[in-house]
């Protein structure tokens, strides 16, 4: 029985990919031992499971998963807070202040307020609830300064490559510490202006440019043309 | 106003627009077109100038309409002033409100809706220019708009009308050939699954044209397909031609 | 319109398809009991009333002078509207019509235009300056499932049953003068709506059923069995070749009808 598509192909939704003993993986769905593209992307297959690596897809929450999202109001006991996604997460007062609330002392837009940002992580999320989000870890809680930047959720594997390769490679070129929110946002903090809005172009690179072939190579490269036309520059 | 011309077929079988009776007219898609738009799709098809935007999944607003266990998909088709003939007023028409409810029930069968309970999909279509067969161009657009938005879908839905003019079945009316024929029969498709997802008629056919017309409008359905899926490609493929080239430099 | 269906109901109606049964005791192709009646409300030009089940439907014709339209100068002006009052329903909102009043509407105006029951011909009193208009007026007073068939069938009742003053133009104004004449009719349109759940298809869907379906059709056929009109409902989807089978059903059960009510 067949996978009637090669790897890499670019499919639609509806596409015929494979017929058989296969799993239906990422972004494909199976209908009376057929298995079809769910949405527009890439055919990828290891042995049995086919998977449709996605162009576009909006950020659904999982629990565990780092983000990194926007306060759009202050509630009465927490924060709504907006993580690039169909779903509006909670953030509560208490773990914030990692002690319980006390309404009539704690003044909450003192702590965070509307428009701050916060790096957080999913701790619950079901189909019958809103998301709920965490600060109370280690290297998690409000963001000061940075540049933020917006991809689509689908190509964050990308931006962190096999291993980690891309990700550690831009940190090294561009001297910025980056934290990957796997909602698609992304924090880029460098010394410079410069040397922040060097490391935002190499990621916009990569989702433009995550479904071809060379990237690594590509973006090393632009990274590395750029470092010395500073230099020039400088002289 | 406009002379009512006396035949639709001449006598050589051509149409009023010089094509023959199973003829597409010109059918032009592009996706991508409005940047704030989580999709969108537009499409020329014949003189039809039609947009589609989709906004979504968000949150439901009105609260009360949130469904526990999908995606509500909404759909608002509006025709601009300027669109047709005599101008059209810009507050929505009865025929306006009934073509955003069948457009809304031609997609809803393509879109996984229980993946995402409590979220709410909205899909806007703009009719800049009319000339027959709005509804289905819109179809055809606002499919491509909601797989550009990458919400999982089963199928793409692509639509397109046959009727009856001058006693012979035909494909894809114009609007001067459904104002006076006989039959316009749209229908929208899911190809894959040969799936219609919209039937309507208004006119006078006998059993067998209608079987007819049913059939012909699906083989136009399924040549429109062919251009969705190009033009759903398209976007992401260029960019890849640019990137050998640079490479080949 | 949204209310829920036990889930253990759903299964029991899915089960009972299956074995080509409904829950009440119907087979797929037989039509609830349908009582008729003509000329409920005198104050009407016409009216009918129709039960179809518990499904009740009261539709008034009310006749005006009015304007042709430009492109038809020559011919009178119907205008079809539609209440799902909230008597009918505890679904249904008290306000202006929402897209499931406009398209019943819609449906039973085709229905009757494309059939051309009415002959409009003979409604104009001057040509492209004065014609008869018809309103006609569709009243839901209880919901329990396809109104489009009821409505329909109520529509073209009242229109049999309606009648206009006579008239005479002297010195360029309209006089009414004693006496009526039937409204001219030429057609005599019915409507048969097919639903489908799971692979079956059932006519004259109860609301449960239609709750439950994955979609419906309807199809107007008028008095040479011509299909002159279609609608396609719901949010899932037909194969082609059930398509083709609900227009045959259609004409089938409108036959039927037809003879019944002498048409």
């Amino acid at each position: 029985m067949p996978i009637l598509l090669e790897k890499r192909q670019l499919v639609t939704p509806g596409d015929l990919i494979a017929e058989g003993e296969y799993i239906a993986g990422e972004n494909t769905f199976s209908e009376k031992g057929k298995i079809y593209a769910a949405r527009v992307g890439i055919v990828e297959y290891e042995t049995k499971k086919i998977d449709v690596v996605a162009l576009k897809a909006f950020y659904v929450p999982r629990t565990g998963d780092i983000v990194i999202g926007t306060i759009i109001e202050v509630g009465f006991n927490g924060w709504t807070v907006d993580i690039n996604s169909p779903y509006i997460a909670l953030l509560r007062a208490s773990d914030v202040l990692s002690r319980p609330f006390k309404p009539q002392k704690d003044d909450l837009p003192q702590v965070l307020d509307a428009g701050d940002l916060v790096v957080a992580k999913v701790v619950s999320y079901d189909r019958t609830h809103d998301p709920q989000l965490t600060v109370a870890e280690p290297g998690l809680g409000k963001i000061t300064r940075g540049q933020i930047i917006k991809i689509t959720p689908t190509k964050i594997p990308r931006v962190i490559g096999r291993k980690g390769s891309m990700i550690s490679m831009i940190k090294q070129e561009t001297g910025c510490n980056i934290i990957l929110g796997l909602n698609g946002v992304v924090l880029i903090t460098g010394k410079t202006l410069d040397d922040e809005q060097l490391a935002t172009r190499a990621l916009l690179k990569i989702e433009q440019e995550s479904h071809t072939s060379g990237l690594t190579d590509r973006i090393t490269q632009m990274l590395k043309e750029e470092k010395a036309k500073k230099e020039e520059n400088k002289k | 106003m406009n002379d009512k011309p006396e035949k639709l077929i001449d006598k050589k079988g051509l149409r009023l627009d010089g094509r023959k009776p199973e003829d597409l007219r010109p059918v032009k898609l592009e996706v991508g077109v409005i940047p704030n738009a989580d999709g969108s799709a537009y499409v020329e098809h014949g003189k039809n100038k039609i947009l589609a935007a989709v906004y979504g999944p968000r949150e439901v607003h009105p609260k009360h309409l949130s469904l526990q266990d999908r995606t509500v998909l909404k759909c608002r088709y509006h025709m601009a002033p300027f669109s047709v003939q005599e101008r059209k007023s810009p507050a929505p028409s009865r025929r306006e409100v009934e073509l955003s409810k069948m457009i809304k029930e031609s997609l809803e069968p393509a879109v996984f809706l229980e993946y995402y309970p409590r979220t709410m999909v909205d899909v806007f279509v703009e009719v800049l220019q009319a000339d027959g067969g709005t509804r289905c161009a819109s179809i055809t657009a606002a499919a491509l708009a909601l797989a550009d938005s990458g919400i999982p879908m089963r199928d793409l839905v692509v639509a397109c009308a046959a009727g009856k003019v001058d006693d012979t079945i035909v494909l894809d009316l114009m609007d001067t050939e459904d104002k006076l024929g006989a039959a316009d029969v749209p229908v929208a498709l899911m190809p894959n699954l040969n799936a219609i997802t919209l039937l309507q008629m208004d006119g006078i056919l006998t059993h067998e044209e209608f079987e007819s017309a049913v059939n012909m409008a699906m083989e136009g359905c399924r040549k429109i397909y062919a251009i969705q899926k190009e033009a759903l490609k398209t976007k992401y493929v260029s960019i890849s031609e640019e990137n050998k080239e640079e490479a080949e430099e | 319109m949204v209310s829920v269906v036990t889930r253990v109901k759903q299964k029991q109606i899915a089960q009972l398809i299956e074995e080509d049964k409904r829950l009440d005791g119907r087979d797929l192709m037989d039509y609830r009991e349908t009582k008729i009646e003509q000329g409920i409300i005198e104050r009407a030009e016409g009216s009918a009333r129709v039960l179809l089940g518990k499904t009740e439907v009261v539709v008034g014709v009310k006749i005006e002078m009015g304007e042709p339209f430009p492109d038809t100068p020559n011919e009178g002006v119907l205008t079809v509207n539609a209440e799902l009052t909230p008597i009918a329903s505890p679904a249904f909102e008290p306000g202006p019509p929402n897209e499931d009043s406009i398209e019943l509407a819609r449906i039973v105006d085709r229905g009757i235009r494309e059939s051309k029951c009415i002959d409009t011909s003979k409604l104009v009193i001057e040509p492209g300056k004065k014609v008869f208009v018809v309103f006609v007026d569709i009243y839901v007073l209880n919901h329990d499932g396809n109104l489009i068939d009821a409505s329909a069938l109520a529509a073209v009742n009242a229109l049999l049953n309606t009648k206009m003053s006579n008239y005479e133009i002297k010195e360029g104004e309209v006089k009414i003068k004693p006496g009526y004449e039937q409204l001219p009719m030429k057609k005599h349109p019915i409507t048969v709506t097919t639903v489908k759940i799971g692979n079956k298809l059932l006519v004259d869907p109860s609301l449960e059923e239609e709750e439950v379906m994955d979609a419906r059709i309807s199809f107007a056929i008028d008095d040479d069995n011509n299909i002159c009109a279609i609608q396609k409902g719901g949010s899932g989807y037909f194969e082609p070749q059930q398509v083709i089978e609900a227009a045959k059903i259609a004409q089938t059960k409108a036959k039927e009808l037809r003879k019944k009510l002498n048409w």
